[in-house]
């Protein structure tokens, strides 16, 4: 396998990232950078990550001119995943950041001592970090519960000042949504299955409405509506797809408006990005956009509610005319 | 619930632990059972869906009327909200199919 980290490494540009990615070989990773400025979105570290557990230690190395600026790769951890001795000398206290490093999340514990420990690295206001909690809260859980990656989730996330923006990756090497949601849905392929975890009210433990008493098919709507109130990306890469919701404009004024099917949300997609099994999900939030948690929990119901009326409403009977 | 699921409510797992072992038994045999979220700041969807669905679709009114919620926060409130209003639209439709 080969990793490109670029000069241009955001959600934006997450798509080119992908299709950069060569996955053969899954027993050998070899992670190259840009020569002069490396920019890495926690997104494209968790899976560099992954793939190097995956891969292992011994079978990963760093190869080539690392800049300067690849030092955070060494702080985010990268560097101890692989065999390649970090080449930056630096007092770790100098770098204390807003941010957290790469982080293997494996059971329901860990998860629960990840989020109480650990988010508040990012030092975020009380408000703020209960949108960051949740939103690692339900897609950590996802990875837990649907995922059967050995490796558990691997997650990471970054806090930046200058755009005052929180970036969060989260990634497994499992089964990816096809398989995860094909029981119960079948999919024809990826986009498709990727496109039906997003509809709210849709898991793939049951075809029932409601769900079952442990899932309700609401997580990844949820953190979907939340990129888009908040006027962000939101990406969901797994096996040959990729769906990126794109940002809303800010000149258009007013809250942006929340849709039950996500081809209805401005987004880009493809079903020809190389085979990744298993699943990633990244995210970034503004936090000059966020409103009140609990009016963006409110907007989300109501089309959550709506969609279940819907579906509803297709399953009337109809008249027949003659 | 402060005491069990710390300040942010998302493992499941404890939420299924009380609801398997204190909600459902004490619905069951019609106590009224208060869930109290002192020192709790937030709860996903999914901790609450697995705290009370089960419940609600299993035993409906006598669910409604005995379980009582008791210092949610306003984002608490509006998940729990949420979860009963879709769970009642999707009792109606299952109920509709069966």
């Amino acid at each position: 396998m080969k990793i490109f980290l670029s000069n241009q490494g955001n959600l934006r540009n997450f798509k080119s990232f992908a299709r950069s990615l060569d996955l053969s070989n899954p027993d050998k990773l070899v992670i190259s950078t840009h020569d002069k400025w490396v920019t890495v979105h926690p997104a494209n570290l968790v899976v560099a990550a992954a793939l190097a557990i995956q891969a292992g230690k011994k079978n990963t190395e760093i190869i080539g001119k690392v800049p300067e600026t690849g030092r955070y790769l060494d702080r985010m951890g990268l560097y101890e995943l692989t065999k390649t001795p970090s080449p930056f000398i630096y007092h770790k206290k100098e770098e204390a950041g807003r941010f957290v490093p790469i982080k293997i999340i494996k059971t329901s514990a860990d998860q629960s001592r990840f989020i109480t420990d650990v988010i508040p690295l990012l030092h975020l206001s009380e408000e703020n970090a209960i949108v960051v909690k949740y939103i690692i809260g339900e897609l950590v859980r996802n990875v837990l519960e649907h995922s059967f990656a050995k490796d558990g989730a691997i997650v990471a996330a970054q806090y930046y000042k200058k755009t005052n923006r929180v970036s969060i990756g989260i990634c497994d090497t499992g089964i990816g949504i096809w398989k995860s949601i094909n029981t119960y849905w079948h999919p024809k392929n990826d986009i498709d299955a990727i496109k039906l975890a997003l509809v709210p009210g849709i898991t793939g433990t049951t075809r029932r409405e409601g769900g079952t008493s442990e899932n309700a098919g609401a997580g990844l709507f949820f953190i979907k509506s939340i990129a888009k109130i908040t006027r962000n990306y939101f990406v969901i890469y797994s096996g040959s797809a990729q769906y990126t919701l794109l940002k809303h404009k800010k000149r258009i004024k007013g809250l942006p408006r929340l849709y039950a099917d996500p081809n209805r949300d401005p987004h880009s997609e493809t079903n020809t990005v190389p085979r990744f099994q298993g699943t990633l999900v990244a995210v970034d939030l503004s936090l000059d956009e966020t409103p009140e948690f609990n009016y963006l929990l409110s907007n989300i119901g109501d089309i959550y509610d709506k969609s279940i009326r819907e579906r509803k409403r297709a399953k009337y009977m109809t008249p027949k005319f003659i | 619930m402060g005491k069990i699921v710390n300040d942010f409510a998302e493992n499941k797992d404890i939420a299924k632990k009380i609801r398997v072992e204190i909600i459902m038994p004490a619905l069951s045999k019609g106590d009224e059972v208060v869930l109290d979220f002192y020192g709790v700041s937030g709860a996903t969807q999914s901790f609450i869906h697995a705290l009370i669905s089960d419940p609600i679709r299993k035993l409906k009114d006598v669910a409604f009327d005995n379980l009582m919620y008791q210092n949610a926060n306003n984002d608490i409130r509006e998940i729990i909200s949420m979860v009963y209003r879709y769970m009642q639209e999707s009792l109606d439709m299952n109920k509709d199919e069966e």
